[in-house]
């Protein structure tokens, strides 16, 4: 037997019941393992990585120097007290991360699984459970390891699973078994089943999986459809039995979630680099002062010896030099102070609880104040660039709400005037028991027109109880529980139920429903299963009168071109309705009905029959059968269902985009759910230029359409900006001067225009949006393609990845990070997120909604998405604008204060005697200058919250890193190194020669060190008095407190009662009373005072007068407004915070009209599972030996069509997809890459917005027709118009648009107004495209 | 009710302080404050310079070299280190009323009382007048801990071994006859240091306590005979003794010697011919040192200093300078009031 090697497994070989022939290979277990220590480990493990921090080698190597009497120029107590107060709090903390880890570990690793052994069922520990054995799932039990699916309770060996814990698809997935081994049946067969898998190594492929059963001398091929994924929870199935394949760490659960990595900030980052040049800077000063010492030694020591002998040891010059050398590394080394790490971490502790803390950032509903879970990344909010969101549960709250309607040519469901009283929300109780509680609906006319028993409103309903594949459970009489497959059918058919149509059960032949308290039941005939490219389904039914009738519920653009002629008129009202839902972003549904007579049907049936049964495309055949009777239907109405987003979602995202922040939607859902959310989330808007699609299945197609995109993209600003170019105001903010917003930085300028592009991506002028497939994606992810597919996507407003696994959410990000040097942000709630959350630099959790993986992995966490404005524009931007004043005022305190040494040293021979008072030295950075840095590092602002808010373009200095940077480093440093050489050669002049008034010299060594201590705290404490915007009581008691603390330290240290006890150790006694009594001493200090900081008044005043930033200005007018005692908040703010509550998470008016394509959030297939009964309990179904006309699998039909259906051409009919449905997936081959979403423009701005049925003839703009430059010149020219016309701000564009402007439309125009600078384009090019019908 | 309670628990608290509200100064450096300012701080710092100058001008000082390096000078045959107890004569003259108090410095050049390994070189418990001290001298007194015989040095330690021991008299030539100008020597040191920092052993006579030790090296007499002529100037209170143990902070440094405000000469030293008769002594040839004697008068700001006047004069003529350009600046550019 050759030897198999387990590091690269090349395949898997598991063979059931026999663990010994399974052990052969040692394979992983199933115990998880993610804590990093135990307790033998951890001392030495920990120290060991606390000690690859840089700084914290370095101070030991300091410690160490100390140690060594002939080099020790400092007490040795300075540096190992903060040292070891450092490495404990930080030991203490990963300590008790680790024992949460270790905790959750055991937790689930004894979670308890049955497990077959010897014939007999054992409860085991999941830890326990090895490959090969056979276990035991049950309903509503998590999978323990990745299975095969042996045999299960239910017919067929089907089950059912819930995967929202894998890719947070909340809808349930049909596994079935092979059917050998579904035939095995109970515990006893399974038993001596000794069946081999072949298959793949572990990988993290959610969706794929390749093996072969050999049993019995018999190939069986396994795929995924056999798989239960452990994370998976079993659903609807009482029990099955399955064979673990991969377990623990194998499992692809486990190997789709990241690697934790320790999360550092880009400060931190840039801090462990400062601290290495400043140890470089530090050598060379030591370098410097040897070199000094030699010559010294050798010039001056040497002669001078009959005074100051050599030490023993020290018989030469250079040796001298080279102890001189380590004793000044010794005393130069408080340029970085160990103090300055602790300092940053209490400073992001502060932050962290001021994010926990805040009340704005608490959700009421759901009591659940803002986390901060780390408490190391606090600044990094302040310079994210990159948003990637998860769209379930993250945006939406994932709840669909039948919203409005449209009966016969009446809608229903208006939402009153949002200003006047909150309309009732009706109580559907007394007139229908069944009715769902929870079901919201406020309009009571409707529900009057069901009771007054209109006909169509009846029709209505009773299709929607009757057309979906909804399944029922009814535990208790009236207690009904609906399980739709996507959650709009659920939302419909609950409406129904709440109308008075109850959905109460099915079998595969009958529905049966209570119509208006009446039970009946419907013979159901056939059920005409939804795809993607029929885009509506229909049902057959039989009603207990024996009339047969069709109804269908579908996309409009499809349900309405096959009406009867005699609904025109019905049609076009309908049309209009439907409009105006899709323009308040709402999924849209049309729905009609067609009575069938006994000869059509059974004509009709035969067909059918024998298309399913066609060998050959019996896809295609069967399409076409359905299209032969889904014809002169009869319009009914339509539906309007609200996907709800969470509250406030897209004022956020408009807010954060404003903030140059880009959004990008990673969802594990379908394409046209995700594009819907992106309009209706304001992310995609119409005011778009482009929304490209990218959807090709092979390398050499996604490749071919991201350039096609870019190329369109680089073209179109070519002429956008050729046009523009000389028109274009420069507008900052709220209208300030070009220049007055530009960067600290001085280079990098965020002037606009942009400056002469180096990279032509990077200076896209328009607004394009890109839709990406999943399949597409992992193209584009790799190696080779990266680099295109950034650049395409980075130069997008938007960006959406539909179908994506949670690893690929994860590559998306460490793409980003990899190319773009950006901060980024996850934001999620579910399990899928997890590894997203994790590789991003800032990883958010949602709380409350599918689960706690997220949160737990991530770093903050709050219940709200809009939340996250706050949290980056107000949390994010002060750390970050605090953590940088601080780190500035920190290292120029510390250069101010040490570099006073280094010139001392050429005065007192270079033997690295100390200018200050040892205790001056321990206690000045942690006593007398470390609270008002820490003040300010906590408590500073420059703005208040509110304005960050309506200002977000103060976000932008973070994202460009110009507070703290290597400039803004070397500034703070020269300035530091000139406070320094003043505070030395002032009193160095003034000193040498004056005296007391009595006579007695002041030039003695400690009045010296007196004069310069004293000079130099007043120094640091104007400076900071002079950074500090924002003085609280804390900075003032701080401030102040801190100087009367050094005077009073110094006297007390300096007192006889401590020389008398200690004479050794205080030799400065009686130096403070003796100097600070000096006249010449306070004019000293004041001079050196006035020298440092007259010139730093100076230049800032300037600054703020040459070249104010955005802040300064904000600041400024904030006080202007105080003074004159203005009522506070202008428009803008008053506007924001009404916000919230006018729009209930739901966009008011886009504007324009959009159509949205329809509202399946759904796969087919299972219509047919239906009908096939394959999904009926054995119990609950009345006819058990029913057999299935389609008995070939129908799950094979589902797979081909899965993997076919977006090849497949689109309908025969004609039709000429118009704007929302090519982002739908139905893109013909030809033009499958970047479609155009929208088109150019016909009619002129005016009459677009009219929306008058006649005015939408005109647009004749296709997926197979791109715009050709024609249109675009068009563009230009109603630009140029536009522009004649006057000042058009975006606001008047919208009220223009005719669409009522809800509070959110208001506000976002008045923002937009305020901030946006805007470029005079918001119409002309790009307004939307008029159904074609 | 249950529940209200639950979600106030998890509530923050609406405070100032957690929801970053305080109440807060927020300064803002407009022209209004700074401009004026400057002009402020400018004037001031004129004033107090012109102040500081005209009082530095109307002190005088005497400073004569007597290293004895240059073949004319008095000491010059003192300058050669064989030569034992040399005396030399310093002549010089006063032309006008040198005012009193007069201050009498030595000074010494290139003199390295601020080295590290100097500077530690003591033992300050032994100079408090701990006896213990006294048998074990502290490490950091080596190489003057222990002379040659291992018996301990008091004091020991580097500064102390090499006090300054040059001796001045000075005399008023009044009619060719040399009149002796008295010398005060008393507190001229730091009040501290005489009275807490440095203690003699609480042993009678003082003699005694310097039982079993050596005096060190450099020294003629032991500490207990620093001053003949007074018993109670002896030991480590000797004032001489305290003025060398403060250090230098530079190494260019004066120390004061005597002060002359007895009898007649308590007005000053009037004008004449005046004789200093020196001990020479001390020898810093081997190291480039120099020697001088420095008379000088004091104001309220202590001695001559007139770089402390010039620095405030340059000061302040810059801030209103700069005062100035800031107002054109703020002219031209107008911080943008209500846009």
């Amino acid at each position: 037997m050759f030897r198999k090697r387990p590091p690269p497994e090349e395949e898997r070989k598991v063979r059931a019941n026999d663990r010994e022939y399974n052990e052969k290979f040692q394979y992983a277990s199933n115990c998880i393992m993610t804590s990093k220590y135990n307790i033998v480990t951890f001392l030495p493990v920990n120290l060991f990585e606390q000690f690859q921090e840089v700084a914290n080698t370095y101070f030991l190597f300091l410690l160490i120097l100390q140690l060594i009497p002939q080099i020790s120029s400092l007490s040795w107590f300075t540096t190992i007290v903060p040292l070891a107060l450092v490495l404990s709090i930080t030991a203490v903390k990963d300590a008790t991360d680790d024992y949460f880890r270790h905790k959750s570990d055991s937790q689930v690793n004894n979670r308890q699984s049955q497990v077959l052994i010897r014939g007999s069922l054992q409860n085991e520990k999941w830890m326990n459970v090895r490959v090969g054995d056979i276990i035991k799932l049950e309903n509503n039990q998590f999978v323990a390891a990745d299975l095969l699916l042996l045999s299960s309770s239910e017919p067929h060996g089907l089950c059912y699973i819930e995967t929202a814990e894998l890719d947070g698809e909340s809808n349930m997935k049909v596994r079935q078994s092979v059917s050998v081994t579904s035939e095995l049946g109970d515990q006893n067969n399974l038993a001596s089943f000794d069946g081999e898998v072949v298959c793949e190594p572990p990988n993290n492929k959610l969706d794929r999986f390749c093996g072969t059963l050999y049993w019995r001398d018999k190939k069986y091929t396994l795929s995924n459809q056999n798989m239960l994924l452990r994370g998976c929870v079993l659903r609807n199935t009482e029990a099955c039995y399955g064979l673990v394949i991969f377990a623990g760490p194998d499992t692809k659960l486990m190997q789709n979630s990241g690697r934790t990595k320790f999360k550092r900030t880009s400060i931190d980052r840039l801090m462990n680099t400062l601290v290495l040049w400043i140890f470089g800077f530090l050598v060379c000063m030591g370098v410097i002062l040897a070199v000094g010492n030699a010559v010294w030694e050798r010039e001056v020591g040497f002669l001078f010896q009959s005074y100051l002998p050599w030490d023993p040891p020290v018989d030469n010059f250079l040796f001298s030099a080279f102890l001189s050398f380590w004793s000044y590394v010794i005393i130069l080394n408080t340029v970085v102070p160990i103090s300055l790490y602790v300092s940053v971490e209490v400073i992001r502790l502060g932050h962290s609880y001021f994010i926990n803390w805040d009340r704005q950032m608490f959700c009421s509903q759901c009591n659940t104040p803002a986390e901060a879970r780390t408490t190391t990344l606090n600044e990094e909010l302040g310079q994210v660039e990159y948003i990637f969101s998860d769209k379930t549960g993250t945006l939406t709250q994932n709840i669909m709400s039948f919203n409005k309607c449209s009966i016969n040519g009446q809608t229903y469901g208006e939402a009153s005037d949002p200003l006047g009283p909150q309309p009732k929300r009706l109580d559907f109780t007394p007139f229908n028991p069944l009715a769902d509680p929870d079901f919201c609906f406020y309009d009571d006319t409707l529900l009057e027109a069901v009771k007054v028993g209109d006909t169509h409103t009846h029709k209505f309903f009773r299709l929607l109880s009757l057309c979906h594949t909804v399944m029922s459970e009814e535990k208790s009489e009236g207690e009904l529980l609906y399980k739709a497959q996507s959650p709009d059918e659920g939302a419909l058919v609950t409406a129904a139920r709440n109308f008075g149509f109850v959905f109460r059960s099915r079998t595969p032949g009958t529905i049966t429903t209570t119509e208006m308290g009446r039970s009946v039941t419907y013979t159901l005939l056939a059920i005409l299963d939804f795809n993607n490219i029929r885009k509506r389904m229909s049902v057959i039914v039989r009603n207990s009168e024996g009339r047969i009738c069709l109804y269908c519920k579908g996309a409009d653009t499809v349900l309405l071109e096959r009406l009867h002629p005699c609904n025109q008129e019905l049609m076009n009202i309908t049309s209009d309705h439907l409009n105006e839902y899709a323009a308040d972003g709402l999924r849209t549904l049309a729905l009609a009905y067609r009575d069938l007579s006994e000869d059509e049907w059974e004509a009709w049936s035969e067909r059918h029959r024998s298309a399913a049964k066609a060998a050959s495309c019996r896809e295609d055949r069967l399409a076409a059968t359905y299209e032969q009777i889904e014809q002169d239907m009869v319009l009914l109405g339509a539906t309007a269902i609200e996907d709800k987003l969470q509250e406030g979602v897209p004022e956020t995202i408009a807010v954060l985009s404003l903030a140059n922040i880009k959004i990008w939607v990673l969802t594990g859902d379908k394409q046209e759910t995700a594009v819907n959310i992106g309009y209706s989330c304001k992310m995609l808007t119409d005011d778009m230029t482009e929304v490209f699609i990218i959807s090709g299945h092979t390398v050499q197609s996604v490749r071919q359409e991201l350039r096609r995109a870019r190329d369109r993209m680089i073209e179109m600003s070519r002429t956008r900006d050729g046009k523009e170019e000389g028109v274009e105001g420069c507008f900052m903010g709220n209208g300030f001067r070009e220049g007055q917003g530009d960067s600290r930085g001085g280079e990098k300028q965020l002037q606009c225009p942009p400056p002469p592009p180096s990279n032509l991506m990077d200076n896209i002028s328009g607004e394009f949006a890109l839709v990406i497939n999943g399949h597409s994606l992992a193209h584009a992810l790799e190696a080779d393609m990266e680099t295109e597919f950034v650049s395409t996507a980075c130069a997008c407003k938007a960006v959406i990845c539909c179908r994506v696994t949670p690893l690929q959410k994860a590559q998306v990000v460490e793409m980003i990070k990899k190319h773009k040097k950006a901060v980024t942000l996850a934001i999620g709630d579910g399990a899928n997120d997890v590894s997203m959350i994790k590789s991003a630099h800032i990883g958010v959790g949602i709380s409350g909604q599918e689960g706690i993986q997220a949160v737990l992995a991530s770093d903050y966490s709050f219940s709200q998405f809009r939340f996250l404005q706050r949290l980056l524009l107000v949390h994010g931007r002060w750390s970050y604008l605090r953590m940088c004043r601080f780190l500035c005022y920190f290292f120029y305190k510390n250069f101010a204060f040490t570099m006073v040494h280094f010139w001392f040293g050429f005065y007192c021979g270079f033997s690295a005697q100390t200018v200050y008072d040892q205790y001056f030295i321990t206690l000045y950075n942690i006593v007398y200058t470390s609270l008002p840095v820490l003040a300010m590092g906590i408590f500073d602002q420059d703005v208040p919250d509110q304005r960050s808010l309506e200002y977000p373009k103060l976000y932008e200095p973070g994202q460009l890193n110009l507070l703290f940077n290597k400039r803004e480093f070397f500034i703070c440093i020269a300035q530091g190194i000139y406070t320094s050489v003043v505070l030395f050669f002032v009193p160095c002049a003034i000193l040498s020669d004056a005296t007391q008034s009595t006579g007695v010299p002041l030039a003695d060594y400690q009045t010296f060190a007196v004069t310069t201590a004293t000079a130099l705290v007043i120094v640091v404490s104007v400076q900071i008095a002079l950074d500090t915007g924002f003085w609280t009581v804390i900075n003032h008691v701080f401030v102040w407190g801190s100087l009367g603390l050094y005077f009073s330290i110094m006297l007390a240290l300096q007192s006889q009662t401590l020389f008398g006890i200690f004479p050794n150790q205080f030799h400065f006694v009686g130096s403070a009373q003796s100097t600070l009594l000096q006249p010449v001493v306070w004019l000293t200090i004041a001079l050196a005072t006035a020298i440092c900081i007259v010139p730093v008044l100076a230049f800032r005043f300037l600054k703020v007068d040459l070249k104010p930033q955005l802040s300064d200005t904000v600041r400024y007018t904030q006080l202007v407004r105080q003074k004159k005692r203005k009522p506070a908040g202008r428009s803008v703010g008053g506007a924001w915070r009404g916000v919230g509550s006018v729009s209930e998470g739901r966009l008011g008016a886009r504007g324009s009209s959009r159509r949205s394509g329809y509202a399946f959030a759904h796969t087919e297939g299972f219509g047919e599972l239906i009908t096939s009964g394959k999904n009926m309990r054995l119990s609950s179904l009345a006819m058990a030996t029913f057999a299935s006309r389609h008995s070939s699998s129908w799950i094979d039909t589902l797979r081909r069509k899965k993997h076919s259906h977006t090849n497949t051409p689109p309908s025969a009919s004609g039709e000429s997809s118009p704007a929302p449905s090519c982002v739908s997936g139905s893109i013909p081959p030809l033009s499958n890459s970047s479609s155009v979403l929208c088109g150019s423009q016909d009619a002129p701005i005016e009459e677009e917005t009219g929306a008058a049925p006649d005015t939408q003839t005109a647009s004749t703009s296709s997926t197979q027709n791109p715009p050709a430059p024609a249109p675009a010149s068009e563009a230009a020219d109603g630009l140029a118009q536009t522009l004649n016309a006057g000042v058009l701000t975006p606001a008047a564009l919208r009220s223009q648009g005719g669409d009522s402007p809800g509070g959110w439309t208001i506000s976002l125009g008045a923002v937009q107004e305020a901030l946006l600078r805007w470029k005079g384009r918001a119409s002309a090019s790009n307004s939307p495209v008029k159904l074609a019908e | 009710m249950v529940k209200e309670e639950k979600e106030i628990a998890n509530r923050p608290d609406n405070t100032a302080f957690t929801q970053q509200r305080l109440p807060a100064w927020q300064p803002m450096l407009s022209a209004g404050i700074v401009i004026p300012g400057f002009v402020l701080i400018g004037l001031a710092f004129i004033g107090i310079g012109v102040a500081l100058f005209v009082t530095s001008r109307s002190i005088t000082v005497l400073e004569i070299d007597y290293t004895g390096i240059e073949k004319d000078s008095a000491c010059f045959k003192c300058s050669n280190t064989d030569v034992k107890n040399c005396v030399c004569n310093l002549v010089f003259s006063i032309d006008s009323l040198f005012e009193g108090p007069v201050f009498f410095y030595y000074g010494l050049s290139n003199y390295f009382q601020n080295y590290r390994k100097y500077a530690a070189s003591r033992d300050d418990e032994q100079l408090s007048g701990d006896l213990d001290a006294f048998t074990a001298p502290s490490d950091s007194c080596s190489p003057y801990d222990y002379n040659s015989n291992d018996k301990p040095i008091v004091p020991c330690g580097a500064i102390a071994n090499s006090m300054f021991n040059d001796t001045f008299v000075l005399y008023r030539v009044v009619n060719g006859a040399n009149k002796l100008v008295p010398l005060d020597g008393k507190g001229i040191a730091w009040w501290t240091d005489y009275n807490v920092k440095f203690r003699n052993p609480s042993v009678t006579p003082l003699k005694n306590a310097f039982n079993n030790t050596v005096k060190p090296i450099f020294w003629p007499n032991p500490a207990y005979q620093l001053d003949a002529s007074d018993p109670a100037n002896n030991g480590f209170i000797n004032q001489d003794f305290l003025v060398w143990m403060r250090r230098a902070a530079l190494p260019d440094f004066r120390k004061l010697y005597r002060r002359i405000a007895d009898g007649e000469y308590a007005k000053g030293l009037p004008a004449g011919n005046y004789s200093l008769t020196i001990a020479y002594n001390y020898p810093v040839q081997s190291f480039d040192g120099r020697k001088k004697v420095v008379f000088s008068n004091v104001s309220w700001m202590g001695g001559k200093n007139e770089f402390l006047g010039i620095a405030y004069l340059v000061v302040g003529s810059l801030c209103v300078l700069m005062s100035i350009v800031m107002l054109i600046v703020y002219a031209k550019f107008k911080f943008p009031e209500e846009d």
